[in-house]
């Protein structure tokens, strides 16, 4: 009774912006919601963190009409909200930037915002009333972008004002963003910062996902934990530590740092030298990169995802084709033509943790005991007789390999879809790392992975570097480097921008240098 | 040379219209089912459907009661012409269906029906008339006749002016005229209206559109009415407004595929397609007309001639003219991602 009149009271002060009760959903047998409440105060910033696949999304999909809940009922600003669409949710003052942007690509920026709050059924009032209205909210939250450019010509950071700048326009009083810094320079990410602490200085409510808890501790009043499907934990986010919050992420303590001890860095396995590679646009991806990689370091190479790191990856391990330029392994030159054998790398001592796992990485349909020989397949102990496949060795070296890396469930009958995020990355890393390669090529070893195989697959690479391996990590994760790394080179627009050593640099630096400027340049 | 100019060229042009207007009609209709996201090779089917029920029913409606026909005279037409219309929104419905409510295919729904067209029209005409599949010959009031423009005659002895106005943009029946009308209606509709850009949107990102709290589903299908009408106006040029004057067994003769040719030549733009569509119709007028051609060091035969259509097409469809890039979503069902 008294929780009601509690409620009762609360209405007549301030109602608070968003007031979820007993959101429950499932996708066939999964439970991605599980009776979830959750209450945003009006003007705060409220984040909600959790691991990929914890139901963050969903729930917040849920807010904005994406899908529909089974069963709960939302409130917005203390009144009864039903919300079947994303109409419903735009007319009720909610306002979505999701995390693949929902832009046309070929359109401008002018013509994204219109869509969908046209006033009559010709454009030109329209046009003409948002150019006036983006211009003054522009003054008003730093939201500068040119209406008239197309959005495949303006980077990830103007596309994502272009999501705000729509939600504004269509007069959004509570703005979810989805993973708002994942494609974003941390210059970029401040910025939008100031522009969400700005929009809160205007009492609009914001609601922020992200897996980032650096990012909850700097930008929000108060944070949400999600862990499978469940909601365990609102706190005032200046009450609780980013330790806290991983625990509660989690289930259990998790180490946020990286076990990692100094070891004496030997010879040269691997020189890069001169590459260049220009794509079928003709546009040049990568512009006279060199570098050398020795044995017991790892050499991470940082920037913002599409600045030639897939590139460079993808000639060295065989995939793609460089234009000039020659890699040496052991001093002698390897082929980088479009004939390139992928295979033949292998037997140079050159593994590959492909950045995009699901299309590269592993054959999602494909059984995880077949996963776990690919590429390796013709190797003389997966051979049977007859030159068929041995499968009975390809199951027991995958059972031995799930243990090992603790992959769960430990089936090699499973296909790879059926593995989290996390363990589809283990099966990958048991299959490369386990070749004992000299050079380990990893890309984006922990996207879409949850915390706990993070610290997992982390201390996998930093073991293989203590043997004396050399790894080459591309990440666009700027923590990951800065934990993992012996040396950082930069990458920007397809050249190295700069080289630096963890120890002698901060987050700060290497964000110039993604961003493309030359700290020591300006001094 | 003067000769060949005012006399030649001006006849081909003539009929390069003529020959281009059933094209644009279908590469117009493509063009809004492509841009919406939905890929249609089942123009050819639709086309020869609504061929079909304009020269079933034009006939039917233009016989004498005693031979069971409705004797409604000069209107019999235009009951050609709503047949064709609503048999080949009927056929763009099926593939609405397939492709947007039921997520299927679109190549193997726009195959599927291309052969049913093929196959259905043939077994009704043979039904129906006992032609042998084809629909009896149209007589005056069945068909589209030739309209001359205002001054037309008075201006015919102006030189060259004249002579363009009286041959070639004069003395075309009223669908020659209403595909050029659509062009630009087209394009007013595609650059200049909140359909258009909805239904830009929907073929490039539907998940833009979704969100900005439009359907999805209802704009596909809006869009692919219009591919019903403009098919149905095409089919029905085949069979109301050419020599032909009646339905033949597989008239459209791949038509509709040169229409998908020229719709990815055009790059899905209204104005190029018109360009397009007039430059295979050029074609045609020239494999017509010259019979065999010699140009002194070769002869080119018949067949090389009637074929260059098609040749055209195979060349544009292998990609030899440049880069075509499609709307991104086209073909892809939407599914909410999950």
């Amino acid at each position: 009774m008294s929780s009601e009149e509690n409620n009762a009271g609360r209405l007549d002060a301030v109602a608070p912006a968003i007031e979820l009760i007993g959101i429950s959903k499932a996708f066939g047998p999964v439970q991605a919601n599980k009776d979830i409440s959750m209450t945003v105060a009006k003007g705060a910033i409220h984040g909600i963190v959790g691991e990929n696949g914890a139901g963050k999304s969903t729930l917040m999909s849920i807010l904005y009409g994406f899908y529909k809940a089974d069963s709960g009922s939302v409130k917005i600003n203390g009144v009864p909200t039903t919300i079947n669409d994303s109409h419903d949710a735009i007319a009720a003052g909610i306002g979505m930037v999701h995390q693949h942007f929902m832009l046309v690509d070929n359109f401008t920026v002018l013509e994204n915002v219109i869509l969908g709050a046209e006033e009559g059924a010709t454009l030109g009032p329209s046009l003409r009333k948002a150019r006036k209205e983006l211009k003054r909210l522009a003054d008003e939250y730093e939201l500068d972008v040119d209406p008239d450019a197309l959005i495949e010509d303006i980077s990830v950071g103007f596309q994502q004002r272009v999501e705000i700048l729509k939600a504004l326009y269509r007069q959004a009083e509570i703005l979810i963003l989805d993973e708002p810094t994942g494609v974003l320079t941390p210059d970029e990410a401040d910025h939008l910062f100031r522009i969400l602490r700005n929009l809160k200085d205007q009492g609009k409510t914001i609601v922020i996902i992200t897996h980032k808890l650096r990012e909850i501790m700097d930008v929000t009043d108060s944070v949400s934990v999600m862990r499978r499907g469940e909601m365990t934990k609102t706190i005032a986010t200046n009450t609780t530590s980013p330790e806290d919050l991983a625990e509660a992420m989690v289930g259990r303590r998790v180490l946020l740092e990286v076990n990692k001890k100094p070891v004496e860095v030997g010879e040269t396995v691997m020189q890069v030298k001169g590459l260049s590679v220009t794509d079928v646009h003709g546009v040049m991806r990568l512009k006279d990169v060199s570098f050398e990689l020795k044995r017991g370091e790892i050499l991470g190479i940082a920037g913002v995802a599409g600045n030639g790191q897939s590139e460079l990856l993808e000639v060295i391990a065989g995939i793609g084709a460089a234009t000039s330029g020659e890699v040496l392994m052991h001093g002698e030159a390897i082929d980088v033509s479009k004939h390139a054998n992928a295979e033949l790398r292998r037997h140079r001592g050159i593994s590959h943790v492909p950045e995009d796992r699901h299309q590269r990485g592993l054959v999602m349909p494909f059984m995880t005991w077949e996963n776990t020989a690919f590429g390796y397949h013709n190797e003389p102990e997966y051979s049977g007789k007859f030159g068929l496949a041995n499968q009975k060795y390809m199951k027991k070296d995958a059972r031995e390999k799930m243990e090992r890396f603790d992959i769960r469930p430990p089936i090699p009958q499973l296909v790879a879809s059926h593995f989290s995020g996390g363990n589809q990355q283990k099966i990958v890393l048991a299959r490369e790392i386990e070749r004992n390669p000299d050079v380990l090529l990893i890309g984006q070893p922990t996207r879409g992975v949850d915390i706990g195989a993070i610290e997992f697959i982390h201390q996998q690479i930093v073991n293989l570097r203590d043997a004396g391996k050399a790894i080459l990590l591309v990440s666009v994760e700027l923590d990951e480097i800065q934990a993992l790394s012996d040396r950082i080179l930069v990458m920007f627009d397809g050249v190295i921008q700069g080289e630096r050593l963890p120890e002698n640099t901060n987050e700060g630096e290497l964000g110039l240098l993604m961003a493309g400027v030359d700290p020591e340049a300006k001094q | 040379m003067m000769d060949f100019l005012t006399n030649d060229l001006l006849q081909l042009s003539d009929s390069a219209v003529r020959f281009a207007t059933p094209l644009l009609l279908a590469c117009l209709a493509g063009l809004y089912s492509e841009r919406a996201g939905i890929f249609d090779i089942g123009l050819e089917g639709k086309m020869l459907v609504a061929a079909f029920a304009a020269g079933a029913f034009s006939a039917i409606a233009g016989m004498p009661a005693s031979e069971g026909g409705w004797e409604m005279g000069a209107w019999s037409v235009w009951v050609g012409l709503g047949a064709a219309i609503i048999a080949s929104i009927m056929f763009s419905m099926i593939h609405a269906f397939a492709s947007i409510t039921l997520r299927g295919n679109q190549l193997i729904s726009g195959v599927a029906i291309n052969f049913f067209a093929a196959g259905i029209t043939v077994l009704i005409g043979q039904y129906w008339f006992k032609m042998g599949g084809q629909t009896p010959q149209l007589r005056e009031g069945q068909r589209f006749e030739p309209i001359t423009l205002p001054f037309a005659e008075s201006l015919k002895d102006v030189p060259v002016l004249g002579d363009i106005y009286y041959q070639l943009i004069s003395g075309h029946n009223i669908i020659v005229y209403m595909g050029f009308a659509i062009v630009a209606l087209t394009w007013w509709v595609l650059y200049r209206t909140r359909f258009g850009l909805r239904m830009r949107a929907v073929g490039e990102n539907p998940g833009a559109v979704d969100t900005a709290g439009i359907s999805v589903v209802k704009l596909r299908y809006s869009a692919l009415i219009i591919t019903g009408i403009l098919c149905g106006l095409a089919g029905a040029y085949l069979s109301l407004g050419t020599a032909a004057a009646g339905f033949g067994k597989d008239m459209t003769a791949g038509r509709g595929f040169i229409a998908l040719a020229a719709l990815i030549f055009a790059k899905w733009k209204p104005i190029t397609a018109m360009w397009a569509t007039l430059l295979f119709g050029m074609l045609e007028a020239i494999g017509n007309k010259y019979q065999t051609l010699d140009l002194g060091f070769i002869v080119l035969p018949g067949q090389f001639m009637q074929a260059l259509p098609y040749i055209l097409t195979v060349v544009i469809l292998a990609g030899f003219v440049g880069k075509a890039i499609p709307p991104k979503a086209g073909g892809e069902p939407y599914v909410k991602e999950r």
